[in-house]
């Protein structure tokens, strides 16, 4: 076992670099910071965090996709390089959402612990080894988790942190079980070796538990149904940065890691995907997960009146399409997937930074607070039509070629009789139903005009303006040009 | 020819443009919306005037564009494509012209009608599947905007209505496309690719394919019974926007049945074609009546349009290359009068009257208050009726041609429709605008017209109407102008194969 501690350093420096970064937010908070008015405090750590994201950018970038390290344990190739560099651009995004959002008090720790759940997010990426895979997946939750509850000024914030937690420590139980079976059954951790093992025996039912527990702690993550039910509560509590974050970065590498667990890890078990009816094997398992997914967040989402959870059932049902893109994972390659989470989450984190600005302009709940807002901020309605729009699937917005580009794939790897098949299907029917409940949102923003309550202009930080014309801008670019990112692969 | 794509960056350049202008102030924006339709109109023209019929599809552009699953930014044209450019360019320039009137917030107005022009080009260009699914899920965002912004009679209720019938019929399209694609036999969204893989499929698969797309796009032709969209979308619309819907939008679903449900799924062609025709002919004869008892004369026309809707797809559904070329005819002609009756209604009497209902307009006597739209209304509803010398003569005497070859039947009674398409046009001029011309109205007139002095119809009005009157009667004079395009495209490889499955 090559394990170079050399290598290892030089191959986690963004991670290195993260949580220096977040202990020096904090150290620079508690020695200048204790006099200065909160607002100064806030933007003194957003430009810090912000300059050590850039830095982890960089890092990775020259780090570059070197393959397994220390021993296989870690393995960077295209896929996890690329959420690396995803993660932080969404975090970097995240920063850009809070700089417009309410200021909270201690917002040098909310900014650490920004970037510490980052660095859980890139660790996931890199992890290939059931432990590490863990490690990085708590400290990314446990961050989320503080980030969820982090308004203390706000009832809703509290109760969002801790359905949060208790779900997600329900779902983390799971996950530790079912890893325990498969270290049981097969006496191995790293996931090159478990895969060596499988490819000896085949399923038993021990494992087909193993593969269940780990799958309901995947579905909790994802916030695919059944185990969504945190997911509209925790949106609609925590504070706008964080739900930006929970949505964004967290599912890109949430879904990175799993695809990874499933595939080369626990490939063997996969099953056919061109069997029609039953694929067997843990294919099945994601195929059911996937068209809950889609039928409960397109349907849940119609009757929402409330924009955050609106976006929460939305997300969910995005979680069914992210789930078909795991599947796909390997037979199609990883970059349908990795496009559809990113851009996802682009579009995602633009839609909060639009709620953000709005908080702190006569508040943003109800879908019809957005009511005049084409008056009274051109540009947050520009952007935010631009968001939905891509969330909805229209071109020539990323949105849209992300879930052409899965679908194409499903149905060429399954064929149309397959459960996937027949799963894109339903995907592809629902997508005008989905429609239907983003036009609601548009038509507030863009057609009503606007109540005597809320009719002042809004006035948009820059930072926060500069973060919205960002992504919109790459939506908009990755949209007409998917090969930037499809090439990567 | 080589400068088509243009028409397409242009309109999108314009909507930009006219966004930016329209903050500075409306006239801007009217100038730079003009501009723009004109400037695209006039590359249309130009590339029709140099335009040596044939039966190639002519590529303009096509470049790798996502190379990972192999589509072409791939653009061609060929005579059908041709004929709907220029009657797109001629419609969106008219639509500008009449959409003059608009004040509340005029640069987004008509940043979302260039944005929707710039589509309906980029369909009628694209020779990839891909390229051009994309450009028609361009063209349905605006229209909700359009519609639910600056539209009238309830207006949220038609926008949403006709956003979700068109989203839902692309849905079908794209699983469609998708299903052929998933044979593995097409390496690309290429048509000729395309059509390679869809002929690996059973007979069932085939069928079952051709039903999606074509459903998908008759969605958006108004094919009865899905044309529920049309009637209520095109009566909420501002006047710009229900004419580019019935002139050119409804044209998309039916270029869309032409071009890309037809040749790719002969077989499937071959089995659907009894149901397609009479499901047209429904249309025809269901539209037609109920235009007869409509009370809003805009519900008239909204009808109308969908009964001459129903000559396309009757056209198309025929299969033999007189039918199909006269429902390429029909299109162009559908767009000319449909616009010049949506620009009266809409524009000319609403705008000044306030109302359209059709017992109100009858108490005035708008013969005398508005001369000029009386007259552009009684030849553009001779047009529509199919008189003599206006396109819509060749188009539907091609097309009835056509169908009579395949089934007297639905000849005959497509020819019904005609009748009452007549009568339903009759009535609507006789109530709205001659309703006071009987005795008693003598002594009722001078007061009704002291009571409603109507503004003078503008010169962007004139202009418009004009444009239309011209094209409408150059094609009704000399329809081979057009067919001497139509014909030859229709022997190309790829349509060729739509005959086969029709009788001869």
């Amino acid at each position: 076992m090559n394990t170079s501690y050399a290598l290892l350093a030089r191959a986690l420096q963004p991670e290195i670099i993260l949580a220096d970064g977040a202990v020096l937010v904090i150290a620079y908070d508690l020695i200048f910071g204790r006099r200065r008015p909160l607002a100064t405090r806030l933007n003194t750590s957003l430009l810090l965090g912000a300059l050590t994201l850039v830095g982890a950018l960089i890092a990775s970038v020259l780090v570059g996709a070197i393959g397994g390290f220390y021993g296989d344990n870690f393995v960077i190739d295209s896929f996890a390089l690329a959420t690396r560099g995803g993660v932080i651009v969404l975090a970097l995004l995240t920063l850009g959402v809070a700089s417009g959002a309410k200021v909270m008090r201690n917002p040098a720790e909310y900014v650490a612990l920004i970037l510490f759940a980052t660095t859980g997010f890139t660790l996931m990426a890199a992890a290939n080894h059931l432990l590490i895979a863990f490690a990085a997946l708590e400290l990314a939750s446990l961050s989320l988790y503080v980030l969820a509850g982090f308004d203390k000024d706000r009832r809703e914030s509290a109760e969002a942190g801790l359905k949060y937690f208790l779900l997600g420590a329900m779902a983390t139980a799971f996950l530790l079980f079912g890893f325990s079976l498969i270290y049981g059954l097969t006496g191995e951790l790293a996931l090159p070796r478990i895969a060596a093992v499988l490819a000896l025996g085949g399923m038993s039912p021990l494992l087909a538990l193993a593969l269940v527990m780990v799958l309901v702690a995947f579905g909790f993550k994802a916030a695919a149904a059944p185990f969504h039910l945190w997911a509209p509560d925790a949106y609609e509590g925590a504070p706008t940065p964080s739900a930006a974050l929970i949505a964004s970065a967290s599912k890109l590498a949430g879904f990175t890691l799993f695809a990874r667990l499933l595939w080369p890890g626990l490939g063997e078990l996969a099953g056919d995907p061109s069997q029609p009816f039953n694929p067997g094997g843990w294919i099945t398992i994601v195929a059911l997960l996937s068209g809950a997914s889609l039928l409960l967040g397109n349907l849940a989402a119609l009757a929402q009146t409330n924009l955050r959870r609106l976006l929460a059932y939305s997300a969910i049902a995005h979680a069914g399409v992210m789930l078909l893109g795991v599947v796909i994972a390997v037979p199609a390659g990883p970059g349908p997937l990795f496009y559809y989470l990113f851009t996802y989450g682009v579009a995602t984190a633009g839609a909060f930074g639009v709620i953000a600005v709005l908080e702190n302009n006569g508040g943003c709940q109800k879908i019809t607070d957005l009511a005049g807002l084409s008056r009274r901020s051109p540009l947050l309605a520009g952007a935010l039509t631009i968001f939905i729009l891509s969330l909805a699937g229209i071109p020539p917005l990323a949105g849209f070629f992300g879930k052409f580009t899965i679908f194409a794939m499903t149905l060429r790897i399954g064929g149309i009789a397959s459960p996937t098949g027949i799963l894109t299907l339903l995907a592809i029917a629902l997508s005008a139903v989905a429609l239907y409940y983003y036009l609601i949102v548009l038509k507030q923003a863009l057609v009503e005009p606007s109540t005597p309550a809320r009719s002042t202009r809004i006035r948009v930080p820059v930072t926060a303006a500069i973060t919205l014309l960002t992504a919109a801008a790459l939506i908009v670019v990755l949209g007409l040009c998917p090969s930037l990112v499809l090439g990567l692969f | 020819m080589n400068l088509l794509p243009y028409t397409i960056y242009l309109s999108f350049v314009g909507a930009l443009l006219a966004l930016v202008a329209g903050m500075k102030s409306a006239a801007a924006a009217r100038a730079v919306a003009l501009l723009t339709a004109v400037s695209a109109w006039g590359v249309a023209l130009y590339a029709a005037f140099g335009f040596t019929p044939s039966s190639e599809l002519l590529t303009l552009v096509n470049v790798p564009w996502i190379p990972q699953l192999g589509i072409n930014y791939h653009l061609a044209a060929d005579g059908i494509s041709l004929t709907l450019l220029v009657l797109t360019g001629l419609a969106a320039t008219c639509g500008v012209l009449f959409s003059w009137n608009i004040e509340e917030r005029t640069g987004e107005f008509f940043a979302f009608y260039l944005a929707l022009i710039g589509g309906v080009y980029g369909v009628f260009l694209s020779a990839d599947a891909f390229v051009f699914f994309v450009f028609y899920e361009i063209a349905i965002v605006p229209k909700y905007f359009l519609i639910a912004n600056w539209g009238s009679t309830n207006r949220q209720y038609g926008a949403m209505k006709l956003a979700l019938y068109s989203f839902a019929g692309s849905a079908l399209v794209l699983a469609g496309l998708l299903w052929i694609y998933s044979t593995g036999y097409a390496s690309n969204f290429g048509l000729d690719q395309l059509a390679q893989g869809a002929a690996t499929l059973s007979h069932t698969g085939q069928i079952t394919v051709f039903a999606l797309i074509f459903t998908g796009f008759a969605v958006l032709a108004g094919m009865f019974p899905f044309h529920t969209w049309a009637p209520t979308g095109h009566v909420a619309a501002p006047t710009g926007a229900s004419m580019l819907l019935a002139g050119v939008v409804m044209k998309l679903g039916a270029y869309g049945c032409l071009r890309v449900a037809m040749p790719l799924l002969p077989a499937g062609l071959e089995f659907w074609q009894p149901v397609i025709a009479g499901l047209a002919v429904a249309g025809i004869l269901y539209a037609g009546l109920v235009a007869l008892v409509q009370d809003d004369f805009k519900f008239v026309i909204g009808y109308s349009s969908v009964s001459h809707m129903g000559f396309v797809l009757l056209g198309l559904a025929a299969a033999n290359p007189s039918a199909v070329a006269g429902a390429v005819l029909q299109m162009f002609s559908h767009g000319v009068i449909a616009g010049l009756l949506f620009a009266v209604v809409g524009r000319m009497v609403y705008e000044r009257t306030h109302t359209r209902q059709l017992d109100e307009l009858k108490k005035l006597p708008l013969h005398r208050l508005l001369p000029f739209a009386a007259v552009v209304f009684v030849i553009a509803g001779l047009a529509s009726m199919g008189m003599p010398g206006f396109s819509g003569f060749p188009a539907e005497l091609t097309i009835l041609v056509g169908v009579w070859n395949y089934s007297a039947t639905l000849g005959v009674l497509a020819a019904l429709g005609v009748f009452i398409a007549a009568a339903f046009t009759l009535r609507a001029i006789q109530v709205s605008f001659f309703g006071q011309a009987g005795a008693d109205a003598a002594a009722h007139t001078p007061d009704a017209a002291h009571d409603h002095p109507l503004s003078p119809i503008t010169w962007p009005e004139k202009t418009g109407a004009f444009l239309l009157l011209a094209a409408t009667l150059l094609i009704g004079l000399k329809p081979d102008l057009l067919l001497n395009w139509i014909v030859p495209s229709l022997q190309s490889p790829l349509m060729k194969v739509i005959f086969h499955g029709g009788a001869r």
